[in-house]
């Protein structure tokens, strides 16, 4: 069977998949996102308890696996009566996960916030809620993306492991393949370049472009 | 079924995952000695004059980089046998684990040796050292502390990602978990213990790591005592 002819018996469904793995990786995006500013801003609280709490967090879900964690969702929850569906453990692991390794960027984001902004805020009288949201976050985004983007990306090669927990992803639609026509090379090869050129010429541009623009905000 | 979770099942289980964690650390120990060459190459496939071999090996590195660990382990592992290379799946996970962390740890040598002043160079060229002493004596004696925390931070990676191994069939300590859950039914304590296991290992290795990052600073001149 030549690449041409399984490209045109399976390219469909590795396509289909692909499209699952990009709403994988943009709703853990977005879940992580949310998870590393809370976090983050946790961490450098002066309350010795809610810093406590996001540091458990944080040496937890970056101590541990994420292999581990996405099975402890998927099969462990159910347990406690929590049964989720498994898209959507997928997409809380892998929030859950690279949300810890994001507040860490965050945190050393506003700490890298010249502290000449912090004292012209107080200055001005600002309320510390005010201080946060529209001094310091602001000049936080060209500091922390690159960084986070790199992240992003290794978000969506970590997005793989979701269909392992059954959900119907490219990984898993390549597997799937393998199985029925032990066609190895050509489903996972297949799969190896539909992720490059995902990382390569989608995510990554993406990804640059934003950091452009969070420099041009702050008038850099 | 019994709910919450049933001590006398994890003390029942309790050795055969001690057991496995020895795998798990032998897979990672492995697995980084491979890398550790690995990233070797790719480094010299920086640094050669050639032009070629340089944009060639920018690629493969970018290649390894930006695809899943996970699809690269299966496709060592299906796709070797149909060209008559027939592997162990300890052997096709060691070197997967070896070449994509290889990747990383090439850069981390990168990194260090950017780091050495270009200053230091030109004095050990105005003394008339060879490229090989300079190397030896002078670059890399500067250049191995810099490498040193992320040499650090990428052994942890691995250690993390052994889990990986267990979908194509080594038993390590993920696998023994998912065998143990499999034949009694009862997933909370094998996969809680990995849980726990994987803290217990990891959380010292990362302060070590942290640690010796803070030192290399002092010893740069980076940060005050």
């Amino acid at each position: 069977m030549s690449y041409f002819a399984f490209l045109a018996e399976h390219g469909p469904t590795l396509l289909l998949g692909t499209v699952t793995t990009i709403k994988v990786l943009v709703c853990s995006a977005i879940l992580y996102v949310i998870i590393s500013m809370i976090f983050g801003l946790m961490r450098l609280s002066k309350n010795p308890a809610i810093q406590g709490i996001a540091t458990i967090y944080i040496e937890f879900f970056r101590g541990t696996s994420l292999l581990v964690q996405l099975f402890w969702v998927y099969y462990v929850l159910p347990f406690f009566g929590l049964s989720l569906e498994a898209f959507v453990a997928g997409v809380v692991a892998l929030g859950m996960n690279f949300g810890a390794y994001g507040a860490e960027i965050v945190r050393a984001g506003i700490l890298a916030v010249p502290k000449g902004q912090w004292e012209a805020a107080h200055a001005l009288n600002f309320s510390p809620t005010k201080r946060i949201k529209r001094i310091i976050i602001p000049q936080i985004f060209p500091i922390i993306l690159p960084p986070a983007a790199n992240l992003t990306v290794e978000l969506l090669k970590a997005t793989a492991l979701v269909a392992l927990v059954t959900v119907v992803d490219l990984t898993f639609e390549a597997k799937q393949i393998n199985s029925i026509t032990w066609l190895s090379a050509q489903c996972f090869g297949t799969a190896l370049l539909i992720y490059y050129f995902m990382a390569r010429f989608a995510l990554v541009p993406f990804l640059r472009w934003l950091e452009v623009l969070a420099a041009r905000k702050v008038g850099r | 079924m019994e709910m919450g979770f049933r001590w006398d099942f994890a003390y029942e289980i309790l050795p055969q995952m001690l057991w496995a964690t020895l795998n798990t650390i032998i897979a990672a120990g492995v697995g980084y000695a491979i890398a550790l060459v690995v990233g070797l190459l790719f480094l010299l496939g920086q640094r050669t004059p050639s032009k070629i071999v340089n944009v060639i090996n920018r690629e493969i590195v970018e290649f390894i980089r930006s695809t899943p660990l996970l699809i690269q382990l299966f496709f060592v592992y299906f796709v070797l046998p149909q060209f008559g290379i027939k592997l162990s799946a300890w052997l096709c996970g060691m070197i997967t684990i070896g070449l994509h962390f290889g990747t990383y740890l090439s850069e981390v040598y990168r990194g260090a040796l950017e780091g050495v002043s270009k200053t230091q160079w030109e004095a050990c060229r105005a003394l008339n050292f060879s490229t090989i002493y300079t190397y030896r004596r002078i670059v890399l004696p500067q250049a191995f502390p810099i490498a040193i925390p992320g040499m650090g931070n990428y052994l942890v990676g691995i250690f993390k990602d052994t889990p990986l191994l267990s979908t194509i069939g080594v038993a390590e300590l993920f696998h023994a978990a998912t065998a143990v859950g499999g034949y009694n039914y009862r997933y909370l304590e094998p996969y809680t213990m990995v849980g726990i296991i994987f803290l217990t290992l990891s959380i010292p290795a990362a302060m070590w790591v942290r640690n010796l990052e803070k030192k290399v600073n002092v010893a740069q001149g980076k940060a005050k005592q």
